[in-house]
């Protein structure tokens, strides 16, 4: 069978990828201060694991990322539901968010809040889902 | 008396023990351990027969919904001692007479925990004093009536005769249930005994009539008065025991006890009169009538239980009158109907026990009870021969049987009624002796037929399926007891009368009671009186009409079989199963558009009626904000793009199209400032529209529709008027702002979460609740796809619905 030689493809993703990556990674991060968040950094995440696929083929991704994204649903939504259930353990009703500013040795002085953690289950999510969803439709013959 | 409660209880947890009793003992007969309720409840209640005569009432009561007033209460007094003695005393003879009539290979531990369960359901009924309870209890007889017809259930007609019976006594029953509902309304009070006192005051309340009408309805329904009479001859499909104890001495009498229990509430009002008294001799009139014609002597007792039912039903009927007047001498007279109504009730229960019992026998013994192939087992069963002369002559008003006095005084009483100048029967009241006279002499013919067709005439060997013999003597105990009540009755009326029918009178005349006595001497012998010329003449008219009955029973071809009640009744049977399936199929289509088009009418309808009739339209422009030149152009492009996917040719065009729709909401998104939403838009914009176009790779070419121009239309006109409606509704609501935003709470996100994201925080913070369960519907539509592509039922798997 005629291989296609997507030689340009290739290289450009290799360098793109990481840029959504980063890029999304900073919406995660960047959401409780100004627009991003859990959600559209989970898209993107998928979208640069997506590109990835494209360009090299579900084995070699698989070689290269030996995640089995079907199980980052659960993990992301326990990570999200015992965010609310950690609550309890302070005495306040469920799904009580809570902030405060820490210093870091490199950084200084940031911020850091609950909600951030939250955002990582439902990051978490999103990817295991849209991955799954895409690689399930693709994958059928 | 906690006596009585448990009497009730009693036979349902010897129904509970019943199966046990019968796996364990396999050996011995269980209708004996089924005996020893009814015989020892029998002997229990005839303890109180002395109290209840010197006017003794007892009442007790065991709480069961306080807070809504229902409570088991039970009310012995005369009427319903009584009807306990029946139910209890033929209870036990039916069951000896099972004993010996089912072999043992019968399910027999289903038969007798259906029978207790109707023994207990019918004590309940005639004891209950509260309405509701006597409602539950007289569902379970129709239940329980329901399951014993059915016994032989692999028998076709013994199914639908028990269909028949269920349906009809059920409709009635829940007619009384919405009388019972109107009376407890009207009355304030769920108790038979308050209601009986306070009802006086509120005769001219609206809903008492409509509840006189649906609690007669039930009775009539229940007691097979015409015309609901027709589901009786077709419960003949039960086994005798089973008819001999429900459809002649007890369940049919629930509506009589009805009658008689309601009376001192409805009694005296014009409507109760003419419809108790006038359906009663309608059903007397025609039950006797069409027993004639019948030729299987099952259901030609099932006629003249009909017949004899219209009869007691008549008496109260033309008893109830008396409550017109206040106490007198003269209203005195007047009760003496419902005097001669309880002692006919007692009466009949005993000979058409016995005369179920000998029919009974004879189809047990000779193997039919076809009147054309019986005749001449006199000599083979002389006995048998003996109860059924005493019964059937007892039927048909004859000394030295009991149903002669009774007989005697339903004439007395209809005499006396048609004097009566009230109720407008000084017009129509000569009428009652007169169809009350053709009814008994229609009830002689029958009677004579039971005997002499039976009995006399030729023995014809060859069309009988058994070798004809005497009865076994088990079988014969049950009826010579009931025979042995009828000749007895009649030569010792007065202790029936003093210790059973006096108690009862007080009950349904508590205010004439408490005034006078409304005792009745019954004498044998009343002198040269009109009635006695009135049965004179039926014995005389009867016997003629019997010797050439062959002659004018071409009567009966006048009434077409398809003109019958029951003709009716399965054309409206047919009818509603048709047309219900009918109107079902022609809006349940099975194609979605359909149901889309009942959908989206709804909406324009309610949503559109509601916006129109409360005049909730509002259109206020004040408050906006002025478009500008990028909102226009985004807004032109959409409208563009949306109009153009309906004209669309190819799939691909559609998916795109919707593709810019989606992309133009996300430049909407960023020209009103919401760039998480814009982020976010653009995002899933594109991944919905390559999984569009994943989909649709592997679907079909898009075929034109070729839809008539009808449907094109209907669907035009159904889309704008959503459309209109949405937007009124949109502008209304815009327009029409009550109170202030809440979002000035959120604005203050630094301080309370820490983030300056208003809407990540409220995502994430304040509204943390609703984004996790909104992940949890990422993770049911993943594992949705998922499942949907990976797991395959095969196409060889057998679909279990179709099987």
């Amino acid at each position: 069978m005629y291989k296609t030689n997507d030689l340009i493809l290739r290289t450009t993703t290799s360098l793109i990828a990481f840029i959504l990556l980063g890029f999304a990674i900073y919406l995660l991060l960047a959401g409780h201060n100004s627009p991003g968040g859990g959600f559209v950094g989970g898209l993107m995440t998928s979208g640069a694991v997506l590109l990835m696929y494209m360009s090299y083929g579900i084995e070699a991704v698989n070689k290269m990322l030996p995640i089995n994204f079907v199980t980052l649903i659960p993990i992301g939504l326990a990570i999200a539901v015992a965010t609310g259930a950690g609550s309890f353990l302070f005495d306040v009703p469920f799904m009580s968010q809570t902030f405060g500013y820490f210093t870091v040795p490199i950084f200084g002085e940031i911020e850091l809040a609950t909600a951030m953690l939250f955002d990582l289950g439902v990051y978490f999510t999103v990817v295991g889902v849209m991955i799954t969803i895409i690689l399930t439709i693709g994958n059928d013959q | 008396m906690l006596t009585v409660n448990i009497a009730i209880i009693i036979p349902f947890l010897a129904a509970i023990f019943i199966p046990f009793i019968n796996k364990k003992y396999p050996n011995i007969h269980i209708g004996w351990f089924a005996l020893f309720v009814p015989a020892t409840l029998f002997v229990t209640l005839a303890r109180y027969i002395p109290t209840i005569a010197g006017g003794k009432t007892y009442v007790y009561t065991i709480n069961w919904i306080p807070s809504y007033g229902i409570n088991f209460t039970t009310y012995l007094d005369g009427l319903s001692m009584i009807f306990a003695l029946l139910i209890t005393g033929i209870g036990s003879l039916v069951v000896i007479y099972s004993i010996y009539y089912l072999s043992s290979k019968e399910s027999l531990s289903h038969f007798y925990v259906y029978l207790l369960l109707f023994m207990g359901a019918m004590l309940g009924v005639v004891f209950s004093d509260n309405i509701m309870v006597l409602y539950v209890f007289w569902e379970l007889t129709s239940i329980s009536s329901f399951l014993l017809i059915a016994f032989w259930y692999h028998r076709k007609k013994s199914r639908q005769g028990a269909k028949k019976s269920l349906l009809i006594t059920i409709s009635g029953g829940f007619g009384m249930l919405i009388g019972f509902i109107m009376l407890s309304g009207i009355a304030d009070t769920l108790s038979i005994r308050e209601i009986v006192l306070t009802i006086g005051d509120n005769t001219d309340h609206p809903l008492f009539l409509p509840a006189m009408l649906l609690i007669l309805l039930g009775a009539f329904t229940k007691s097979a008065q015409f015309p609901f009479h027709i589901w009786l001859p077709d419960a003949m499909e039960a086994p005798t025991p089973v008819s001999a104890y429900l459809h002649s001495a007890t369940m049919v009498k629930a509506g009589i006890y009805l009658v008689a229990r309601f009376t001192p509430v409805f009694g005296g009002e014009q409507t109760w009169f003419w419809l108790v008294s006038g359906v009663g001799l309608l059903t007397l009139f025609w039950g006797s009538f069409n027993a004639i014609r019948q030729t299987d002597l099952k259901a030609l007792l099932a006629y003249s239980t009909v017949s004899q039912l219209g009869m007691i039903m008549s008496m109260f009927g033309m008893g109830s009158a008396a409550l017109h007047f206040g106490y007198s001498t003269e209203s005195v007279v007047y009760t003496q109907a419902t005097f001669a109504a309880l002692f006919h009730l007692i009466n009949h229960s005993t000979f058409k026990g016995a005369l179920f019992m000998v029919v009974g026998i004879v189809d047990h013994e000779v193997g039919t009870r076809d009147l054309r192939r019986l005749g001449g087992l006199i000599t083979i069963m002389p006995a048998t021969f003996t109860i059924a002369l005493i019964g059937s002559f007892s039927m048909a008003g004859l000394p030295p049987f009991n149903g002669f006095l009774s007989k005697e005084m339903f004439f007395t009483a209809a005499l006396n009624i048609s004097q009566l100048d009230i109720f407008a029967l000084d017009t129509w009241g000569t009428l009652l002796p007169v169809i009350a006279w053709i009814g008994s002499v229609f009830t002689f013919v029958y009677s004579m037929i039971i005997v002499f067709q039976t009995f006399f005439g030729p023995y014809q060997k060859e069309k009988l399926d058994l070798p004809a013999h005497g009865a076994s003597r088990g079988m014969l105990v049950s009826p010579i007891i009931l025979a042995v009540f009828v000749v007895g009755i009649f030569f010792f009326p007065n202790l029936v009368g003093k210790y059973l029918i006096n108690p009862a009178m007080t009950t349904i005349f508590p205010r004439l009671a408490v005034e006078g006595d409304l005792g009745q001497t019954i004498t044998i012998w009343h002198g040269f009186q009109p009635e006695l010329y009135m049965t004179i003449g039926v014995i005389a008219v009867g016997t003629f009409l019997y010797i050439f009955r062959n002659y004018w029973k071409g009567i009966y071809s006048l009434f077409p079989e398809k003109w019958t009640f029951n003709e009716l009744y399965y054309f409206s049977l047919t009818q509603l199963e048709d047309g219900s399936a009918a109107v079902t199929k022609s809006y349940m289509t099975g194609f979605l558009r359909d149901y889309l088009l009942y959908i989206y009418l709804f909406f324009i309808v309610a949503i559109g009626g509601i916006l129109f009739y409360t005049g909730a339209f509002s259109f206020d422009l004040t408050g906006d904000e002025p478009v500008t030149m990028f909102e226009w152009s985004i807004i032109i492009v959409m409208i563009i793009a949306g109009i153009t996917i309906l004209f669309a040719k190819s799939r691909l065009t559609a998916v795109l199209l919707n593709g810019v729709l989606g992309y133009s909401i996300a430049v909407l998104f960023v020209i009103f400032r919401a760039p998480d939403l814009a982020l976010t838009q653009i995002i899933v914009e594109t991944v919905t529209t390559v999984l569009f176009l994943v989909c649709y790779y592997y679907m079909p070419e898009w075929k034109k529709e070729n839809k008539p121009t009808r449907t094109k239309r209907i669907n035009l006109i159904i889309s704008i008027a959503v459309g209109i409606v949405f937007v009124l509704v949109a502008l209304s609501v815009q327009s029409g702002k009550l109170f202030e935003s809440i979002s000035g709470y959120f604005e203050n996100a630094y301080e309370l979460a820490g983030g300056k994201n208003i809407v990540n925080a409220i995502l994430g913070d304040f509204r943390a609740f609703d984004t996790m369960l909104e992940v949890v519907v990422l993770l049911i539509a993943g594992i949705g796809v998922y499942t949907l592509i990976k797991l395959k039922a095969g196409k060889e798997d057998e679909n279990i619905e179709d099987q």
